[in-house]
């Protein structure tokens, strides 16, 4: 406690050390510079989206801000002795190393870091070759083509007699399977250009409709009365979007949240918020709103009206993740198949009915998130016809400790839950057999 | 005249390399090009080793493969699958679905031949 107290202080020196005036930097995470003197006075507690929004203007880690250099070292050398199986660190010395020897272990910290990012990115290369279509697609091709050439090839160096019609067949055949070689790579170099340029990797409709909704945050209030014109306007104006595909599929969804801004405004949610307390089903049955469009809601509404974000997910009755707002710590994936014990898919089998579990994410963090999930049908009822219908999931981090009803995880490959029975491939991250 | 190979392969110049050597080693080579009638094709032809492509037209070698595990005059036939997925889960597909061998692309002609010769000599 008395390492949070000083927080203030911390802050003071941090803001001081970088040249910023306290009412510059007051500006920059948006509260009054009276509020941020009281808070580097230490007589307001900080922490959650503030203390992370500080951290950053600042250019540290939060936990520097909020434990002190030497806890946020010993932090990350306990996180690296904990995920080494081969040798054994003496814990309960780490203080009296970092103590002593602050240049190494600042070093081990590091490379723990380092390691961390680079799993991070494998994870993300595994889970794009694994599931993109289209590249699984073009190297399979150029495989079939490399066995062609290497079976010809062979053919024409060890057969000592080969009869001329036979000779002139296979040099054919290595001519026209070497070009077809050719040109599936450089198409396969094009396509990987393309996902690796500035634009991000944007190479998918979806791609690009999540990228525009994230520079807005997901928020359209603005164009709550906007005329029909106008809002075709907004959307061929966003530089996010390149393809006819990717504005269709951005239209519908920003109709979808400007009418959730009809029905829940700004104003209305600030007053449900003011205690901090989220509650959907409450918002709901206060407001006579669809469940569906309070999830939505809330997740546009709170990087503004809360301390920290919330997510959201998506998802048709096939599974398909169809619109994401991801938050820290509950990683959805892109291309991958999600976790199946995610309620956003429990609930696709009790549609209008509102589930609320407690979920810890598997991973090294191990948060723990409150989801809100409902389903919903789509379109027009009709006599003897099935609807379909949309699940959506809300996702409340939770800042306190607590039990968790299950454990879920992002995809299968990059989960190291071993017994899962919903697992459906081995995961890069353990051995699951 | 040498035992008999049925290739059902897409790829006309993997098929025409796949013969060229078996041929040149005494068999006998038939081939086919599409998984949609793959199955009537091997029970009329009833070759002594089938080498059967995983992706094929119209149905999946691996589809193919457990029709023929379900039939008593193929259940015990032997099958030499090739596939360009040589991931650990493509492997366990093949042996589930009743595979006796199962070789990833790209191959070398003696793997093959070799595979064929063990397969067909029990």
């Amino acid at each position: 406690m008395a390492q949070q107290t000083l927080a203030g202080s911390r802050i003071r020196e941090r803001r001081v050390m970088a040249g910023l005036r306290q009412a510059e930097l007051a500006r920059q995470v948006g509260i009054s510079g009276s509020y941020l003197n009281l808070i580097e006075h230490n007589r307001r507690r900080i922490g959650g989206k503030l203390l992370n929004d500080i951290a950053q203007a600042l250019n540290v880690e939060p936990s520097l801000l909020s434990e002190g250099a030497e806890a946020a070292l010993l932090s990350a050398l306990r996180e690296a002795a904990a995920e080494t199986e081969a040798v054994v660190p003496e814990l309960e010395r780490g203080d009296e190393f970092a103590g002593r020897f602050p240049g190494w272990a600042g070093l081990i910290a590091e490379q723990h870091k380092r390691l961390r990012s680079l799993e991070h990115t494998a994870a993300t290369l595994t889970d794009r070759l694994t599931h993109d279509p289209h590249l699984a697609t073009s190297v399979h091709e150029m495989l079939t083509m490399v066995t062609a050439i290497r079976s010809t090839a062979g053919i024409l160096a060890d057969t000592k007699e080969i009869e001329p019609e036979w000779r002139n067949r296979f040099h054919r055949n290595l001519n026209e399977d070497s070009l077809r070689l050719a040109e599936g790579a450089e198409q396969l170099v094009a396509y990987l250009d393309d996902a690796g340029d500035a634009s991000g990797g944007m190479t998918l409709p979806l791609e690009e409709v999540e990228a525009m909704l994230a520079a807005h945050k997901f928020r359209f209030d603005s164009l709550v009365n906007a005329t029909p014109d106008a809002l075709s306007s907004f959307i061929d104006n966003q530089p996010q979007l390149t393809s006819d595909a990717a504005r269709d599929m951005a239209m519908t969804v920003v109709r979808q949240l400007r009418a959730d801004a009809r029905l829940l405004s700004l104003d209305m949610l600030e007053r449900q918020l003011g205690d901090g307390k989220v509650e959907p089903a409450r918002i709901a049955s206060d407001y006579g709103v669809p469940l569906s469009t309070v999830l939505r809601r809330l997740a546009a509404v709170s990087d503004d009206l809360l301390p920290i974000p919330l997510g959201l997910v998506m998802c048709d009755a096939s599974g398909t993740l169809m619109l994401r707002k991801p938050i820290e710590g509950f990683a959805i994936p892109r291309f991958s198949g999600a976790c199946p014990k995610w309620p956003l898919f429990q609930a696709l089998s009790r549609p209008m009915q509102a589930l609320r579990q407690t979920v810890t994410m598997t991973g090294r963090e191990a948060k723990r998130f409150d989801c809100y999930a409902v389903s919903e049908p789509i379109g027009t009822i009709q006599v003897n016809v099935a609807p379909l219908y949309h699940s959506y999931m809300l996702i409340v981090p939770l800042e306190e400790a607590g039990e968790a009803e299950a454990a879920v995880g992002s995809s299968c490959r990059v989960c190291p839950l071993e017994q899962c029975e919903g697992r459906r491939e081995p995961s890069l991250l353990a051995d699951v057999g | 005249m040498g035992k008999n190979v049925l290739v059902i392969e897409d790829e006309p110049n993997i098929i025409e390399a796949i013969s060229f050597i078996l041929s040149r080693d005494g068999w006998s080579v038939a081939t086919h090009s599409n998984g949609h009638d793959a199955v009537g094709v091997v029970q009329e032809a009833m070759p002594d080793l089938v080498i059967l492509d995983v992706m094929l037209p119209g149905k999946t070698g691996y589809d193919i493969l457990r029709e023929l595990r379900s039939e008593d005059a193929t259940q015990g036939l032997p099958v030499l699958m090739l596939t360009a997925k040589g991931q650990v889960k493509d492997r366990e597909m093949a042996e589930r679905a009743g595979a006796s061998r199962f070789m990833t692309k790209p191959f070398s002609n003696a793997e093959v031949l070799n595979a064929v010769r063990e397969l067909v000599a029990g």
